[in-house]
């Protein structure tokens, strides 16, 4: 019985929708998931210099009380089993970002026979960062084109 | 004690278990049969000129149609380091673990099964310690085949878009 | 005398209206997605093995129970404590201190018993059967 993606697009539900996208995207809370050194990067955009708690995204350990999953390093083939899995038990709506040329496309090690040619061969991603690792700076906004990304979805206005 | 000496006494002690001493190389080596390591090992620690009490490294090298599995040994006691060789047939890589001389050898002799397949007669634990569980083949011997999937992950990229 | 209570009647109201209309609106606005494997046990992105039900030492049952025991011991002193000041200008103040000094001290005669048996060391050693 969810008005998730239901309603029609009147005067309150538009405005009830810009609400509820607001406060989405005002707090993203990401899924701390640095496997490599991406995840130095990560661990600095989130410390003092480049603030990432500003925009409201705090880290989370657990993906039941996350909303974006930054996968921030080389995923394995052993791992990605368990990135699959953990993307599964995040409660939806939820976002994912590829950080670094690891998890875009395998990155320096796609030569390699036990490394995953790019996180989105398990999960669907919704931005790719690019660098090696990328920039806190890159990192934020990545951050911030998903927060552009979520005001323009429509939250209980179905989609047409 | 350099390597002429360290070779000279366990020829002294343990007679043809012990190879050849390789000079040429910026490492010298002394190779040992494979059937006769423990007991050369056991040696290299205990013998009071000798005092190997530290295996720093046990890795694999494929040469070709053989396997060496090479052990560093250093001695803090006496500030020395050698290095011994074991050569091993590719289609039977069998050997014996040390573990039972030094028990740091056990992960990495664990290494080598997982990435060349050399089995250790008497370790206590040999199974995969790098790859999954589940992973076919031995991927650090020269004739490996990268796999294209894995787990129902299908691994290949067309990097020429 | 009752009228004082509808102040307490109508908070109660409020906070149990609050709450109940706050979760009302979320059951409607969340989305309910069913997919694959999404509420299993999390365990670290391994599927999970084995039962969660395991069996508890013994020891933190006795804490709990000496703990509730004094606890409801200091429970029943806040009353006393609350008109002491009035019984002392009743001139009543010792017979007041003795009962509750009383009532401490079939108490602590209890304490001293869990204790004397051990049953309040944590470290107890080894018993049959134990790991």
């Amino acid at each position: 019985m969810s008005l998730y993606n239901e309603l029609p697009a009147t005067f309150v539900t538009t405005n009830v929708d810009k609400l509820m996208n607001w406060g989405r995207a005002s707090s993203l809370w990401y899924l701390l998931f640095g496997l490599a050194c991406c995840g130095i990067e990560l661990m600095q955009t989130g410390g003092p210099r480049a603030d990432l708690d500003r925009f409201g995204s705090v880290p989370r350990a657990t993906p039941r009380q996350s909303d974006l999953m930054i996968v921030a390093g080389t995923v394995t083939l052993k791992m990605a089993s368990r990135v699959k899995l953990l993307y599964d038990q995040m409660p939806h709506p939820k976002y994912v970002i590829s950080m670094g040329s690891c998890a875009n496309c395998g990155g320096l090690f796609d030569k390699g026979y036990s490394v995953l040619r790019g996180v989105d061969k398990v999960i669907p991603v919704d931005l790719y960062v690019p660098g090696c690792p990328p920039r806190p700076e890159a990192l934020t906004e990545g951050i911030l084109e998903i927060q552009d990304k979520i005001h323009r979805e429509r939250y209980l206005i179905r989609n047409s | 004690m350099k390597t002429e000496e360290i070779h000279q006494t366990l020829t002294a002690r343990l007679g043809d278990a012990i190879g050849a001493l390789h000079a040429e190389t910026i490492d010298p080596w002394i190779e040992v049969q494979a059937t006769a390591i423990v007991d050369v090992t056991r040696v290299c620690k205990e013998d009071p000129a000798l005092r190997f009490d530290f295996l720093s490294s046990l890795c694999g090298v494929d040469a070709g149609d053989s396997i060496f599995v090479v052990y560093h040994l250093y001695s803090y006691a006496l500030r020395h380091s050698t290095v011994l060789k074991v050569k091993v047939p590719k289609d039977t890589p069998v050997t014996r673990s040390v573990t039972g001389v030094w028990r740091g050898a056990d992960w990495f002799e664990r290494e080598a099964y997982d990435l060349f397949g050399v089995r250790f007669e008497g370790h206590p634990d040999l199974r995969r310690i790098l790859l999954p569980d589940d992973w076919e083949g031995h991927p650090l011997r020269k004739e490996y085949v990268f796999p294209s999937h894995y787990g129902g992950i299908d691994n290949t990229r067309d990097y020429n878009i | 005398m009752l009228f004082d209570f509808a102040n307490v009647l109508v908070f109660l109201l409020l906070a149990v209206g609050f709450a109940a209309a706050i979760m009302l609106a979320g059951h409607f606005i969340r989305p309910r997605i069913v997919e694959n494997d999404k509420d299993i046990a999390y365990e670290c992105g391994e599927k999970p093995v084995g039962d969660a039900r395991v069996q508890f030492n013994f020891r933190f049952y006795l804490v709990a129970i000496v703990f509730v025991i004094f606890d409801v011991e200091v429970a029943f002193m806040f009353p006393v404590a609350a008109v002491f000041r009035s019984w002392v200008e009743q001139g009543r103040g010792a017979l007041a201190l003795a009962e509750v000094l009383i009532f401490v001290a079939i108490l602590f005669v209890g304490l001293i018993y869990v204790w004397s048996k051990g049953d309040l060391r944590w470290n107890a050693g080894r018993m049959k059967g134990e790991t």
